[in-house]
């Protein structure tokens, strides 16, 4: 018990400064962890993968106290189309098999991960987008932040709300399905839709995984998928990662986030489709 | 003052307000993590008690606290920890009520709405 219990406090440290400084709720190293190395049911790495989402989501948020660099408004109001989706995945998950998801979100995600190299491969410097559209305006979502690598605080407006707005919906169906932070598609939904600056997208989606995720870890918790004795060592592990990652977040610059991003979403993508491939 | 002295005006209250809301998180997740340590602590003295069944019923797990069984103060941590991030966007309403910003009162309660619904599904859904 006491080796399962040093295993569980490591991965948590892991799983939160990596998941604070990317923007992912941690599940990625999380559910591998603990499905493959030992060989743990799938349903309570399920729930310690809720767990995990959560502990990075608050973790960051208290970090985040003196910083502003996320967008409460931002945030606030893609959570209603967050917040519904994971209520269709929750209800939906009790009639509809998830393997088929696998599969889809996995080959979305290597979409995400060609995008991302894509855009490294493109510009230099980061490009921001300085006026916001008609709806963003009316919406009030533009906003700036210190930056602390480049030392000049950066203003920013967004494009495109119905657009991130959808793919917020489909992350939060992927949420309440598989018991994901889908960090990946709600950063993929600010700062690859809305042209939100890629620190601003990842803190804001550290807030935005905590609230998507409570609700579908209550179903989780009064199902008795959430094992105390697993989730408990991780999350306090991930609270103390995640309050290292995401200090250390915004000293690195966007670049080296973005390299980083991208062999972890392809290994999340394989993961996922694996896991669809597992039935057959 | 004018109309955009008023606005600067509020976006600084905004910021004000999102110290306090982090203030009041902070006092959440210290919460869950006294609870989950507390268990921890317990747990460790009695390690035989992590192969008994974990309590999911708020009944059972109330019955364990006051008798300081491990694993219910392990489950009470955890719940602890998955109310924080409802903590706070039930703080963030109060905030965005201070700025008298009425459009975001609105919208982050209804994502408090959605949110109840789901919390109340997933409770009967068991």
């Amino acid at each position: 018990m006491v080796t399962q219990t040093l295993i569980m406090l490591v991965t948590g440290v892991v799983a939160g400064a990596l998941g604070s400084i990317l923007g992912l709720g941690g599940g990625i190293i999380v559910t591998p962890v603990l499905t493959i190395f030992m060989s743990l049911d799938i349903k309570y790495a399920v729930g310690a993968s809720i767990i995990a989402v959560i502990a990075t989501s608050s973790g960051s948020a208290v970090a985040f106290l003196k910083d502003d660099v996320l967008n409460l408004r931002v945030a606030m109001f893609l959570e209603i189309f967050t917040t519904l989706g994971a209520l269709l995945g929750a209800i939906l998950s009790g009639f509809f098999h998830a393997t088929v998801l696998y599969f889809l979100f996995g080959a979305l995600l290597i979409f995400q991960a060609w995008n991302m190299w894509q855009k490294l491969r493109g510009s230099k410097t980061e490009t921001v987008l300085t006026q916001s559209d008609a709806l963003a305006e009316k919406l009030e979502l533009n906003g700036e932040y210190y930056d602390k690598q480049e030392g000049k605080t950066i203003q920013y407006g967004l494009e495109r709300v119905p657009g991130g707005a959808a793919v917020m919906f489909g992350a939060g169906i992927a949420s309440g399905l598989l018991g994901i932070g889908s960090g990946a598609f709600k950063v993929m939904a600010m700062d690859g839709v809305m042209k939100m600056p890629l620190k601003a997208s990842s803190a804001t989606s550290n807030l935005m995984m905590g609230v998507t995720a409570a609700a579908s870890a209550t179903v989780y918790f009064f199902n008795g998928m959430i094992n105390p004795v697993i989730a408990v060592p991780m999350a306090l592990g991930i609270l103390v990662g995640s309050t290292i990652g995401s200090h250390v977040m915004q000293y690195l610059p966007a670049r080296l986030i973005r390299k980083i991003f991208i062999p972890v979403v392809l290994i999340m993508a394989l993961q996922l489709i694996f896991k669809g491939m597992a039935v057959f | 003052m004018t109309k955009e002295m008023q606005q600067t005006q509020d976006e600084k209250n905004l910021a004000h307000m999102e110290v306090v809301i982090g203030k009041i998180m902070r006092i959440g997740v210290a919460l869950a993590l006294v609870a989950m340590l507390v268990g921890f602590v317990l747990l460790c003295l009695n390690p035989q008690a992590a192969n008994q069944p974990f309590p999911t019923r708020l009944s059972l797990i109330w019955q364990g606290l006051i008798s300081w069984q491990p694993l219910a103060w392990m489950m009470f941590g955890l719940l602890l920890l998955i109310f924080t991030p409802v903590l706070r966007v039930v703080v963030s309403i109060f905030a965005f009520a201070k700025i008298h910003d009425h459009l975001y009162v609105a919208i982050t309660t209804l994502v408090l709405f959605i949110l109840c619904i789901a919390i109340v599904y997933g409770y009967h859904a068991r």
